[in-house]
Formats: C-alpha cells, structure tokens, sequence
C-alpha cells in the first residue's frame, strides 16, 4: 500500500531538526549511503534501506528523482527470507547422515551440531529468493512533517531508525500524546495539566 | 521529556475519549466542523465502530459494522464505561468525499480514500497526481488534527468537566436503549 493505492494506511510524523547544509543534496547522500542492497544470492536473510519511488526494485537517486515539488518522496524497502522449519529440517538430516557417514560417527556432538545447522541455514538463504515490501514516504521538509504508507509497526520502526542514522534528524511519531504535545500549540500551564492528565469518566 | 513508550501506553486513554467526544460532537455539534475546514458539509460515522472496555477484568470489545448498521449497542455499551477505540469517518463537502478509519490509541489513519485522479499512464504527468493526492491526503490530516487540537484545549480547560463531560453524560443516557 501507497500514496498511488486507492486505500492508504498512514502513520504521521514530526521531524525533529533541520538538515545541515543544503537540503537536497543532505538527503540525496543519506539515501545512496543507505540504499537496499540486494540479498538475492547472498547468506542472508534481512536486508533494509532506502529506494526510489518510482523504481522500487532499481534504487536511483540521481538528478532530482526523488523530488516532487517540495516533497521528498522516496521508499522504504525490506527484503526478507523465510526457511520453513520442515525445510531445515529435511536438509539438517541430509548433512547430518553425510557428514556421519564421512566421519564413521554414530552421533555428533553438539557443537558439530550447532555448526552444521547454521551452515545448512546460510546454504539454504543462499537458494531462497527475497520477498520485498515496499513503503512509501512523503517527506515534507519545509514544514518538518513526514507521512509513511505504512500502520506496521515493525515497518514504522525500522523506519525511524534508518532515518536517523540516514539524515541525522529524528522523527516522533505522532500519536495521542505527542499530537497533544508537539501540535496543539500548548502554552506552559496546559502542558503541565497534559502531563498530569488522568482518564475521564463518561459513564455515570 | 517523557520516553516516547511510556507517553503512548500513559496516554492512550486520550484518543479513546477524542474519538467518543468525535461521536458526541458528530451528532450533537456539526457546525463544529464546519469551522475547523469550511469545506465540510458534514462528517458522518462510516459502516464501521469499535468500543472497548478497559474497566472489566478482560477488555471487551464491540464491533458493529454494516453501511445500515444501528449504533444503539453501541451507546449501552458506553453507558456501560466503554469508549469508541476505532471508527470509520466519512467527510463530505459539496461534490467529494474522503473515507477513512482513525484509531484511538495511535491516531493511525487507515482506509483511507480520497477523491481525485487516479495514476496516470505517463510519466510525465506523474508530478502533478502526486501534488494532488498529497494535498487530498493532507486536506483530513488536517483536519483531524485541528479537531484534535480544539478536543486538547477543551480538555484541559476547567469547562471539560462541568459542561463537555456532563453534557456527553446526559447525551449517553438520553438515548432510550
């Protein structure tokens, strides 16, 4: 789901600081540094970074592809691997009778054990392909606010951590709290009485 | 500053209450609305409602779904100390509407839809549809959150209990369940 799709899941976002420097060119760095990689042949089964919104699965952030208007729209990419436990299992069983057969064993021991699962687990996120998920952002940088297409909370966090160590600027997620807090435009005395707010009761 | 986990979980309640108050307001006060955005002609509860009561041992939950679907169980279920935890807004002004779904304790906006173009076939093109949906999107951003912002004035305010309060309690009972 994303700004294109006919039904959006958003989850709002204050950015927290001002980029050093020229904007663009700041955060044109920070998404080349941190760009996905690609994990398709490789032992590993997580791999998470930035890509453009409109090539999603060819990560290019030259000359102002990333800028519409005065957003920054770019994507989150997260690429994940699952091995099925039976999958492990059938192939752990495989190793395990060859490597006793070479060895003329009748057990391995359970540091062999553990060394062979974890070698038989990166063969096998080598053969498996990645399956990618695809978040949108709407980056509005004149007015400090960020829309993510996205309520997931695993993607929300990944996401706050990339950005900052992306544009070294934080992101607060907007939330009853904090839209209280940093939106509402409280003066002193009502953000005292915010802290100590308790719930209301409506029923008699 | 409070860690940002603590101040979600501590605070949750308030979005809870914003979107009982929101119910409140939607059929008691719809001038309300009109004067956050004056586009508004009216904002409507969607085919969806969510109450849940967090005073009984387990948390219990109602969900009453369906574009007909009478909401009479869902104002016993208040009388009984539940608060709207999820719903489904429509908003309409003369010639569009957007649909969506807000939920309490994060202020999340999903289902969301919005009147416009929908993606264009070239490439060129593709600046303008994005301005448009973002502007589409930001026009109930805004306006949730500025209702958001009058429902936190109020609340803090020493009129929240001797006339909001009172005034949802008389509105939770009058209602001949």
């Amino acid at each position: 789901m994303g700004i294109v799709s006919p039904s959006m899941a958003i989850t709002r976002y204050r950015v927290e600081g001002k980029i050093e420097g020229a904007a663009t060119e700041t955060v044109r760095r920070g998404l080349i540094k941190n760009a996905i990689t690609e994990i398709d042949n490789e032992a590993e089964d997580k791999a998470v970074g930035w890509t453009s919104f409109q090539s999603p699965y060819f990560p290019n952030f030259d000359g102002s592809s990333f800028l519409f208007g005065n957003l920054f729209i770019f994507s989150l990419r997260i690429d994940r691997k699952s091995v099925s436990s039976k999958l492990l299992k059938k192939h752990l069983s495989i190793e395990t009778a060859d490597r006793l057969a070479k060895t003329k064993k009748r057990f391995l021991s359970k540091d062999e054990k553990a060394a062979l699962t974890e070698k038989v687990m990166k063969d096998l996120l080598v053969r498996v392909p990645s399956t990618p998920s695809i978040y949108d952002i709407v980056w509005n940088y004149e007015n400090a606010s960020l829309l993510f297409f996205t309520n997931l909370r695993a993607a929300n966090e990944q996401l706050e951590a990339l950005f900052k160590r992306s544009f070294n600027v934080g992101l607060i997620r907007i939330f009853p709290f904090t839209a209280a807090d940093s939106l509402a435009g409280l003066s002193d005395s009502e953000r005292d009485a915010l802290i100590g707010l308790s719930s209301t009761q409506f029923s008699s | 500053m409070l860690d940002i986990s603590t101040a979600y979980h501590r605070y949750r309640f308030l979005g809870d209450e914003f979107l009982t108050w929101l119910w409140f307001m939607l059929e008691n006060s719809q001038n309300l609305f009109t004067s956050v955005d004056a586009d508004c002609a009216a904002l409507e509860i969607g085919n969806r409602i969510v109450l849940e009561n967090r005073k009984t041992k387990s948390v219990e939950r109602i969900t009453i779904k369906g574009d007909d679907a009478g909401l009479e169980e869902g104002r016993l279920a208040l009388r009984k100390g539940a608060l709207v935890s999820e719903m489904a807004l429509v908003f309409k002004t003369g010639e569009y509407q957007w649909q969506f779904n807000i939920k309490g304790e994060s202020l999340n906006i999903s289902s969301l839809k919005t009147p416009g173009p929908t993606f264009p076939q070239s490439s060129e093109e593709i600046d303008v549809f994005l301005l448009e949906r973002y502007e589409s999107i930001m026009k109930i951003i805004n306006f949730i959150e500025n209702v958001y912002k009058l429902f936190i004035h109020l609340h803090l305010s020493p009129q929240w209990e001797p006339k909001q309060v009172s005034s949802i309690r008389k509105w939770i009972n009058a209602a001949g369940v």
